[in-house]
C-alpha cells in the first residue's frame, strides 16, 4: 500500500463519495466503487425479486388452459408473459452487480437463495386469479413503486419498466373478482372465498414486523429501502379495505376498523408463526413450486446445450444483421 | 378431394358429420380452431420451457393465435347469424363440432415435438394467410393479412430451433429427428381439399389447401436439409379433423378447456 | 453445461425514428441470430419501426468512473459489467 496520493482515491474518500451520492438521492452505477456489504445485499435483494416472477408464473400458469373466456385466456397468458420478463429485467439488473443468472439460479434451486413466500399458496378456484391480481399484485406495487427511486440505479430503471407494465395487472384481477361479485350466487362466493385465502397472505408480504426487520434499518440508509415493512402494510390495508367494499366483498379480519384518531385502519396482523413455518418450507406449496421449477430446468438441458453447440460450430459467420 | 373420405364400410362412415354451417362460417371455424387448439397446447408450455426467454418466446406465439382464433371465431359466429360468439363457439360445442387439423390438437412432447409442430403448421399458415390476403371475402383478407407478420414471426422461431436442435449436439438431434417422425403423419392433412374448399376457393373466397403443398415442401425442405436432419416418410396419415374426426387427444384437451366454463351455465366472466 | 455457456448480450433499443439507441437491458442468448429474436420478445413486443442491436457484453470497452482523476491511469475496462472487479482486495488501484 503505497502514500495516500489523493484522498478520492483512497478506500475512505470513495466511501465517502459513495455516501455522497446516496444522501443527494443520485444513482450509483454497476461500475461505481460500493461497500461490500451494499452490493450482496443488493445482489440478494434483486435476484429474490427475479426469483419471484418466475415462480410466481407457476400458480397462474395453473389456470391458462382453464381459463373460462377466451379473453380472460388472453389476458392471463399475457400477465404471465409480463412476469417472465420482469424476471428477466431483474436478472440483468443483478447481472451488473457481478454475478451471472446461472450463479442465481443454483441459488434458487438449492434453496439458498428464497422467492415470495406468497407463491407457497395454492390457486384453487378461478377466482384465485383475481385475488392474486387485486391482492398479490397491488402488494407487490405498494412496495415496487418506492423502488424505482432505489439508489442502485440498474434496479432503480428495471422497477420503472416493470411498474409501467404492472398497471394492467392489479387493474385485471380487480376487474375478476368484480365480475364475480356481481354475478350468480355461486361466483360470489368463489370470490369470497379467494378473499378468505389471500388477504393474511398478502399482508404477509411486507415481511415481519419493523420490530422484527434488523436489516431494514441499514437497507433505508443506503437508498436500498424506503419504506418500514409496517408502513408499507398500512398503506396496502388503508387502499385495499375501500376497494373490498366496492366489490361488496368481507375483509376476513372482525377487527378491521376506520381509527378516526389516526387516519388509518386498525387491523389484525398475520399470523407470524405460519409466515415463519411457509418460509422455512412447510408451506401448501413449496415442494411443488421447486420441483417443477428444478424439473423445468433439468429437462431444458439439452436443449440449451443444443444452442451453445450449433453456436460453437457456426462462430464467426453471425456478423451484421441476423 | 380428399382421397379418404369416409366411405361405406370404413370405420367413420357412419360417423356422424359435423353440424352444417353456412361455408364461409365454416371455413371460418376451420381457420380459428387450428389457431385455438395450438394456442391451448402453446398455453401449457408455460413456466415449463427449457430457458426464460423461451418462455416469452412460446407465450408470444400463443397468444397471436389466440388473436387470430378470436377474430376467425367471432366472423363465424357473425356470418350464421344465430347470436353464438366467440366463447359459445370455444366452450360449448361437442367435440365433434371443431373443424381442426389433427395435427394442432396433438400433446406437446419434449420442446423438440413442439418446435417440429411448429415449423409444419406456421409454413402452412403462412402460404395460406399469403394466399388469404387476396381473398374476396373483405373480412378473411384483414384477418390474413395482420396473420402473415405474425406467422412469419412464428415460422422463423421454428426454422432458428429445427437448425440449432438438428445441427446442435447428438442427443438433440436424436430428438430433433424422433421428433419429425412424431409430427409427419399429420402433415398431409393440412393440404387436403374437399367440396367446402373446392366451391370457396372457385368463388375466390378460399384458398385450395393443395395448392399450398410445392412451397411447404420447399421451404421445409431446405430448412431440415440444413438442419442436418431427414424428412420422414411416415406409415400413416391421421385425417378426419376437418369432418370432427379428432384423435384421443382432443377429448382430454377440450374437457380441460372446457370444463369451468360448462360448470356455470350463462354466467359472465 | 447448461447455459452457463450461454453469453451475456446487452441490448439497445431504438423506439422510434428520430430517437437514438438506448440501452434496455441483457439477456442470454446462445448467439447474436438468437439474441436480437428473444431482445425483440423481451423489450419491444413487435412495435412497428424499432430498431434493435444485441452487442455480446464482452464485446464492451468501458471508461472507469475514475477516469477524471489526474492521478489515475485511465482505465479502459473490458467490460459493462466486470464481475472480477468487487473481488479486488483493498489498497489495489489499477485493475
Amino acid at each position: 500500500m503505497g502514500p495516500r496520493i489523493d484522498p478520492v482515491g483512497e478506500p475512505e474518500g470513495r466511501e465517502h463519495e459513495f455516501h455522497a451520492v446516496i444522501d443527494a438521492d443520485g444513482r450509483i452505477e454497476p461500475r461505481d466503487w460500493m461497500p461490500e456489504a451494499y452490493r450482496k445485499t443488493l445482489v440478494r435483494q434483486i435476484a429474490q425479486h427475479a426469483h419471484s416472477e418466475i415462480i410466481g408464473m407457476q400458480p397462474e400458469g395453473n389456470w391458462i388452459t382453464r381459463a373460462p373466456s377466451l379473453k380472460r385466456k388472453a389476458i392471463l397468458m399475457a400477465k404471465v408473459q409480463d412476469e417472465a420478463g420482469h424476471g428477466l429485467y431483474l436478472y440483468s439488473a443483478a447481472e451488473t452487480l457481478g454475478v451471472g443468472r446461472d450463479e442465481l439460479l443454483d441459488l434458487l434451486h438449492s434453496g439458498r437463495q428464497k422467492y415470495s413466500s406468497i407463491f407457497n399458496y395454492p390457486t384453487l378456484t378461478w377466482a384465485d386469479m383475481g385475488a392474486i391480481g387485486w391482492l398479490v399484485d397491488g402488494a407487490a406495487i405498494t412496495n415496487q413503486v418506492p423502488l424505482c427511486r432505489c439508489s442502485y440505479g440498474p434496479y432503480a430503471r428495471a422497477m420503472v419498466r416493470i411498474c409501467k407494465e404492472e398497471s394492467f395487472h392489479q387493474r385485471q384481477g380487480f376487474e375478476i373478482l368484480l365480475t364475480l361479485a356481481r354475478g350468480t350466487a355461486e361466483q360470489k362466493a368463489m370470490a369470497q372465498d379467494a378473499l378468505d385465502r389471500w388477504w393474511y397472505p398478502s399482508l404477509a408480504m411486507f415481511g415481519p414486523p419493523d420490530a422484527e426487520s434488523p436489516n431494514s434499518e441499514r437497507s433505508m440508509r443506503w437508498g436500498i429501502k424506503r419504506f418500514s415493512n409496517d408502513e408499507l402494510r398500512q398503506k396496502f390495508v388503508d387502499m385495499t379495505v375501500p376497494q373490498a367494499e366496492v366489490l361488496g366483498l368481507t375483509v376476513p379480519d372482525p377487527d378491521l376498523r376506520w381509527d378516526e384518531e389516526r387516519g388509518h385502519y386498525d387491523f389484525t396482523s398475520p399470523d407470524w408463526e405460519e409466515f415463519w413455518r411457509v418460509i422455512g418450507g412447510d408451506g401448501p406449496c413449496n415442494e411443488q413450486r421447486m420441483a417443477h421449477r428444478v424439473g423445468a430446468h433439468a429437462e431444458g438441458a439439452w436443449v440449451r446445450e443444443a444452442a451453445t453447440a450449433y453456436a460453437a460450430k457456426h462462430a464467426g459467420r453471425q456478423v451484421g444483421a441476423a | 378431394m380428399t382421397r379418404h373420405a369416409a366411405a361405406p364400410g370404413s370405420w367413420d362412415g357412419r360417423a356422424t358429420p359435423a353440424s352444417a354451417l353456412p361455408p364461409v362460417a365454416e371455413y371460418s371455424l376451420r381457420l380459428g380452431d387450428d389457431a385455438l387448439v395450438l394456442a391451448q397446447r402453446l398455453g401449457e408450455w408455460v413456466s415449463r420451457a427449457p430457458q426464460l426467454e423461451e418462455d416469452v418466446a412460446l407465450a408470444n406465439i400463443g397468444l397471436d393465435l389466440l388473436g387470430q382464433a378470436r377474430t376467425l371465431l367471432t366472423y363465424a359466429g357473425e356470418v350464421e347469424g344465430e347470436g353464438r360468439d366467440e366463447d359459445d363457439l370455444a366452450y360449448l360445442r361437442e367435440e365433434r363440432d371443431f373443424r381442426n387439423l389433427q395435427i394442432v390438437e396433438r400433446p406437446n412432447g419434449d420442446f423438440a415435438v413442439t418446435i417440429a409442430r411448429q415449423l409444419a403448421f406456421s409454413a402452412y399458415q403462412l402460404g395460406l394467410y399469403r394466399s388469404l390476403c387476396g381473398s374476396a371475402d373483405a373480412t378473411l383478407a384483414a384477418i390474413a393479412a395482420k396473420a402473415v407478420k405474425e406467422v412469419d414471426y412464428h415460422l422463423d422461431h421454428a426454422t432458428q430451433w429445427v437448425l440449432r436442435l438438428g445441427d446442435g449436439t447428438r442427443e438433440s438431434h436424436h430428438r430433433m429427428q424422433a421428433a419429425l417422425e412424431q409430427v409427419w403423419p399429420y402433415v398431409d392433412e393440412m393440404f387436403d381439399a374437399d367440396e367446402l374448399t373446392s366451391v370457396l376457393a372457385g368463388e375466390g373466397v378460399a384458398v385450395d389447401p393443395a395448392a399450398l403443398r410445392p412451397p411447404w415442401d420447399a421451404t421445409v425442405s431446405a430448412v431440415l436439409a440444413r438442419a442436418t436432419l431427414t424428412r420422414p416418410e411416415p406409415g400413416f396419415h391421421g385425417r378426419g379433423g376437418r369432418r370432427g374426426l379428432h384423435t384421443e387427444a382432443m377429448g382430454q384437451l377440450l374437457a380441460e378447456m372446457q370444463h369451468l366454463h360448462r360448470s356455470y351455465p350463462g354466467a359472465s366472466w | 453445461m447448461s447455459s452457463r455457456d450461454w453469453p451475456l448480450w446487452e441490448v439497445f433499443v431504438r423506439g422510434r425514428r428520430g430517437l437514438s439507441h438506448v440501452h434496455a437491458g441483457s439477456l442470454h442468448a446462445p448467439d447474436a441470430t438468437m439474441a436480437l429474436r428473444n431482445a425483440r420478445d423481451l423489450y419491444t413486443r413487435r412495435q412497428e419501426g424499432v430498431s434493435i442491436w444485441v452487442v455480446p457484453a464482452a464485446a464492451i470497452t468501458a471508461s472507469s468512473p475514475d477516469e477524471k482523476d489526474p492521478f489515475f491511469d485511465p482505465a479502459a475496462d473490458k467490460a459493462y459489467r466486470h464481475p472480477t472487479f468487487y473481488h479486488v482486495p483493498d489498497g489495489v488501484r489499477h485493475l
